[in-house]
């Protein structure tokens, strides 16, 4: 059977959609999928919110496209199919000295997301987005295959990368992998006071990779609180790698509850000795922390959660303490905070990166939190910074205009991609993305 | 030692994550198949992730000519030499009902076919006094039922076959394993209703595998349908004949 009815929803699960997928093996069957009409690609719904939904529609999933294809091991070009796991592509070939320049927080996102919402990872200040690093991109558009560079069809490229699968499918993609010295990561992790020193460290930071948790929950002194991660890569003997666990049902809603994140978080910060520590660990394990956890998306119960990620200018910090100064009185936030400084590296219309602080959030999917996140939208949309689509679930359309001046270039090139807007998804709809304003 | 596997069928997505196991392990593979593009695509793949050797070559399981050729070509590799079988066709049952010209195709594709294919290969394992050999057979051959029982009477001739074939080469020393996978998620189950325990590819790969090393000679996976077998097989025909599972 070609098509397959499934409700499914975004890793945040507070949106579902209902619609026909097709999930092909071979390209020749992708093609021929696309030969009478055209429907959105979508690949492991790592997004959490509506970006790979199209309820009432169709979808291509691209997850089982997941051969590499060609590698060239004097230039570092990887040639992947566009369902190949970023987590794949950094075992099989770390190994072999090369790595991928950007990894997003998850190794189960593929390629094709990847490049999609040109995602970022914990060394964007050096290398910036994702899509930076993609040197040619095959595109199919009516059952053609078209090769898209940022050379010879730069709109088309820009409107591809970040652009949210409104261009057409991605098929495969070259992507320019970065030489490392190994498979393993030296970690130092230690504890940071507040926010101001926060600030500074990140500013400071030379290491390849610098993340910072943030405990949510702290008030006053304590605000902004929490751990600055720092990896560098380096070779070793890898242990064998922990059996992975499950979340087999959803947890009852008080999981989560407000005293249980409080003490999670106390004991999160203290397990950082005060004086800082060192370890070696396998590439995976500091990459995707979370992933060791499978499906811990249910920990949020049936009702799931929400995501909220902003960027905003480095002159702009008060306003993003601002930001985090009503999280942390609301008492809604999750044990998942993180804070990053980005660069300015950015490869698409509508990629999300600018040189900057961003911050992210979890929320249960409660009244609360959806409204207290309607807030923190604006405030971004004030201090002149941008929600990110892979996160959210939530945002009107009228501040995107502002949060992304390119929108209108990227209108144009998807209207020529596709002009019978059978590519938009819901949550292209729902932004009003694709409607000129 | 080098291993060499010859896998058929493989565009199927059991035996491209079979595929990719052993290719990760060193081992050359033939994939043999009748979409050249997809094979080339899975045989670079599999040379990416480290096969020693990965070539696509041709075979369609309708056309038993172009065996020899394979074969001699398998002769030319050193060491020991592998078989992995993963073709079959399975059509609504409906349609053969409607069309029995589609039964010998399905056996074929399922049965004939591939037994043909592994009866010329038999003497060079024999000769070189190693090898496996990896049947893949299906749970639906273990009894007739409504829903496909014109495949499911292929896979089980492709058993006896095995079995058979089990008798003969483990007297040189050659080890042959019949699977049979339950209900895998694959492009031939996707959209159907009413599955249950449904597996990926990659676990019945990993299965395969591991029954290999132990040297088994018929293993189910996952493995409850070893029981869930056993009990469908053990209900008195009377009673069987008016229930549709
Ligand atoms: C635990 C976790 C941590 C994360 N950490 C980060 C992080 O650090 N940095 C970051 O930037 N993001 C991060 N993300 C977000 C994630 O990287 C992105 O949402 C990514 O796009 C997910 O990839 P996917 O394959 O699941 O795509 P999906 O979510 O399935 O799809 C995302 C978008 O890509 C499009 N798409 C997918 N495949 C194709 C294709 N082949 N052709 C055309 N369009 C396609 C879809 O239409 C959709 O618009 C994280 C997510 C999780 C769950």
């Amino acid at each position: 059977m070609l098509w397959k009815k499934s409700k499914y929803s975004g890793w945040g699960r507070a949106l579902t959609a209902n619609a026909d997928l097709a999930r092909p093996e071979r390209l020749s069957a992708l093609k021929a999928l696309t030969n009478d009409a055209a429907q959105p690609a979508i690949g492991h719904c790592r997004s959490y919110g509506d970006a790979a939904l199209n309820d009432g529609g169709r979808a291509v999933d691209m997850t089982r496209l997941d051969r590499i294809i060609g590698f060239d091991a004097e230039t570092g070009i990887v040639n992947v199919q566009a369902g190949v796991q970023i987590g794949d592509l950094g075992t099989t070939f770390a190994p072999r000295g090369w790595i991928a320049p950007v990894m997003p927080g998850t190794g189960f996102a593929t390629v094709g997301g990847c490049i999609a919402n040109d995602v970022h990872g914990k060394n964007h200040h050096h290398v910036g987005s994702f899509g930076q690093h993609v040197t040619e991109m095959a595109l199919i558009q009516n059952g053609k295959v078209k090769t898209v560079t940022p050379d010879k069809t730069p709109d088309l490229f820009k409107a591809t990368i970040g652009g949210l699968g409104q261009t057409g499918i991605i098929a495969s993609a070259k992507i320019q992998l970065m030489p490392c010295k190994g498979d393993m990561m030296v970690l130092t992790e230690r504890r940071v006071d507040g926010w101001d020193e926060f600030l500074t460290l990140l500013d400071d930071a030379t290491s390849d990779y610098t993340v910072g948790w943030i405990d949510a929950t702290a008030k006053g002194e304590a605000l902004g609180r929490g751990i600055l991660e720092e990896g560098e890569i380096t070779s070793g003997v890898s242990p064998t790698n922990g059996k992975s666990k499950d979340v087999p049902f959803n947890a009852p809603h008080w999981a989560l509850s407000r005293p249980i994140v409080r003490l999670f978080n106390e004991l999160y910060f203290r397990r950082v000795p005060s004086s800082g520590r060192t370890s070696v660990k396998p590439i995976t394990a500091p990459f995707f922390p979370l992933d060791k956890v499978h499906n811990w998306n249910r920990l949020y119960g049936k009702r799931g959660f929400h995501q909220f990620q902003c960027v905003v200018p480095i002159d702009q910090a008060p306003a993003l303490r601002d930001m985090l100064e009503r999280i942390a009185m609301s008492g809604l936030a999750s044990p998942l905070a993180v804070l990053k400084r980005m660069g300015a590296g950015r490869a698409g219309y509508l990629s999300f990166p600018m040189e900057g602080y961003t911050l992210a959030v979890d929320f249960p999917n409660r009244p609360d939190a959806v409204a207290l996140i309607g807030r923190l939208e604006k405030m971004t949309a004030d201090a002149g910074g941008r929600i990110y689509f892979a996160k959210d679930a939530l945002c009107s359309s009228e501040r995107i205009a502002q949060m992304y001046p390119e929108l209108e270039k990227w209108q144009k090139a998807t209207a020529k991609a596709d002009p019978e807007n059978a590519l938009a998804t819901d949550l292209v709809r729902r932004l009003k993305l694709r409607t000129p304003t | 030692m080098n291993e060499t596997w010859i896998i058929l069928g493989a565009t199927s997505s059991i035996a491209k994550a079979f595929a990719r196991e052993v290719a990760t392990r060193g081992d050359a593979v033939f994939l043999a198949g009748r979409d050249m593009d997809d094979l080339k695509e899975t045989a670079n793949d599999c040379g990416l992730r480290g096969a020693r050797h990965a070539e696509a070559v041709a075979f369609d399981a309708r056309d038993p000519g172009n065996y020899a050729k394979i074969i001699a070509r398998l002769t030319k590799e050193e060491g020991q030499i592998n078989a992995a079988v993963f073709v079959g066709s399975m059509p609504d049952q409906s349609e053969i009902d409607a069309d029995p010209n589609l039964i010998a195709g399905t056996v074929t594709d399922s049965f004939t076919g591939p037994a043909h294919f592994l009866q010329l290969l038999a003497p060079l394992l024999e000769e070189r006094g190693c090898g496996t050999i990896v049947g893949t057979g299906s749970v639906a051959g273990d009894r007739g039922r409504l829903g496909n029982y014109v495949y499911g009477a292929a896979k089980a001739g492709f058993h006896t076959y095995l079995s058979g074939l089990r008798n003969r080469l483990g007297r040189a020393g050659v080890h042959v394993l019949t699977v049979k996978p339950g209900m895998v998620d694959t492009a031939m189950t996707w959209g159907l209703d009413g599955l249950v325990l449904v597996v990926g590819p990659e676990k019945v790969a990993s299965d395969i595998l591991k029954a290999v090393k132990k040297k088994r000679n018929t293993v189910y996976s996952p493995f409850p349908w070893r029981y869930i077998m056993l009990i469908i097989r053990c209900i008195p025909e009377p009673i069987f004949k008016k229930l549709s599972i």
